[in-house]
């Protein structure tokens, strides 16, 4: 195996372009190592990204926020300003793994990973996160939610990879939330996750919403039927009934050692609920 | 294939190796430069075993290469005491039996120090978050968080 460490966007495309064996991204490396030592992949060679300047920075960007490729969950946690625009978002990145995983975890590692359980994916889906995608005809931008093509796999190509993600900017009266269910209180993998991501007006009433859930489905899933009641609505019990159950519905799990699938269909819709409540309180409305 | 030469700085000392793209930054501090005191328990980044500091952040060395380490700033736990004067950390770990076989310990003490560095004053409950990733099976915790939040008092009462 070699190992490239390019300092630039265009060394590493060219890199990647040029190889002829399979070549592995390094970013964190908190999937990538524990599939080398496992031997589930055996690269020619691994391109570790973070020599490249620009893809470990968090910057403002039209209000909005990109987060480079190469940026762990710790220093997202430890930026005020972007917690206070998308705490959950950075909530979820947050819950992936331990201390000592935050400190090399990256959330465009975690969307590459394409695991459906994928803590971060859920809420950048609500969050309507972009994903610039860097490539041999120069640089894609890709909504997060096509990122993923079910386990494991994504929609990117061969000598392509995820340069930063971009999360818009937050119209006033907005408020975002990632909640998962495991089993114990800290460091296992989502049964379920939800997210969900609204803006009130001045009278309280929600005029734009997104609500995702994870590890429900081989990918992803967008509950358009979720965001359609929230909006327009004043986010009463009768709204988050509703919710609930559109979530319920719109979960597709499967059986595993991890729940069955009609509990999974349950918890999905209680903690559409719950996140809804808790993103609406965030964006300044009544509880 | 040829080795890589990578330069780095290891507990405040210049350092140079020569490792194999594979390797991680646990294999070349235990079978390179005979650093042991970092443990290997899992290998896959559960168990925090061998918890390590890369520019003052925490992280599992076996998580990363060693070639990775090229130009970085390494804290490993030989670095912690100074001489024969053990950190504060370490004292207060053997005051409260805080380790029975002593495999999670190195990871343990590296981690707490790094929690006590940004949090000199944390809760019960922010260091034992803190330390989730850091599997001890004999002890069940409590004297590890003991020694953790009385080090902690000292160290702020000392400063």
């Amino acid at each position: 195996m070699q190992y490239l460490s390019p300092n630039t966007v265009e060394d590493a495309v060219q890199l990647l372009a040029s190889r002829t064996g399979e070549c592995r991204v390094l970013a964190g490396g908190t999937d990538l190592l524990v599939r080398l030592r496992s031997g589930m992949t055996e690269p020619d060679s691994v391109l570790d990204i973070k020599r490249i300047d620009e893809l470990r920075r968090i910057t403002r960007e039209d209000g909005g926020w990109r987060i480079g490729a190469a940026v762990p969950g710790a220093e997202m946690s430890e930026n005020a300003d972007l917690v206070s625009d998308w705490p959950g978002v950075v909530e979820a990145v947050g819950l992936i793994g331990s201390t000592q995983i935050q400190g090399r975890a990256t959330m465009a590692g975690n969307l590459c990973n394409a695991s459906p359980a994928a803590d971060s994916v859920p809420a950048l889906v609500a969050a309507d996160a972009v994903a610039r995608v860097a490539g041999p005809d120069g640089v894609r931008d890709v909504a997060v939610f096509d990122v993923p093509d079910g386990p494991g796999k994504t929609s990117l190509g061969r000598d392509e990879f995820i340069t930063s993600i971009f999360l818009p900017a937050r119209p006033a009266r907005s408020g975002d939330a990632y909640l998962r269910f495991i089993p114990r209180t800290e460091m296992d993998i989502a049964v379920v996750g939800c997210a969900v991501s609204l803006t009130l007006d001045a009278a309280g009433t929600c005029t734009a919403a997104r609500v995702a859930l994870g590890a429900v489905g081989p990918k992803v899933i967008a509950v358009k039927e979720a965001a359609d009641i929230l909006t327009g609505s004043i986010i009463d019990a009768a709204t988050l009934d509703r919710v609930a159950q559109a979530c319920s519905a719109a979960a597709n799990p499967i059986d595993d050692k991890r729940g069955t699938a009609d509990y999974r269909k349950h918890v999905a819709g209680v903690l559409a609920r719950r996140a809804t409540a808790i993103a609406k309180t965030r964006a300044g409305g009544a509880a | 294939m040829s080795k890589i030469h990578v330069t780095t700085t290891i507990n405040g000392d210049p350092t140079e190796y020569l490792c194999e793209a594979e390797d991680t930054l646990l294999d070349v501090l235990r079978d390179r430069l005979g650093m042991t005191g970092s443990k290997e328990g899992c290998g896959t980044g559960d168990c925090g075993a061998c918890s390590i500091t890369v520019d003052g952040r925490l992280v599992c060395a076996c998580l990363m290469l060693g070639a990775e380490a090229e130009g970085r700033e390494i804290g490993t736990i030989e670095g912690m005491a100074k001489g024969d004067t053990l950190h504060p950390l370490q004292q207060k770990f053997i005051e409260h039996a805080a380790l029975q076989c002593g495999i999670c310990t190195p990871g343990i003490l590296v981690a707490a120090k790094s929690l006590l560095e940004r949090n000199p004053d944390p809760t019960e409950e922010e260091a034992r978050y803190w330390l989730a990733g850091n599997l001890c099976r004999c002890t069940g915790y409590d004297k590890i968080i003991r020694a953790v939040l009385d080090a902690a008092q000292d160290m702020r009462e000392a400063s």
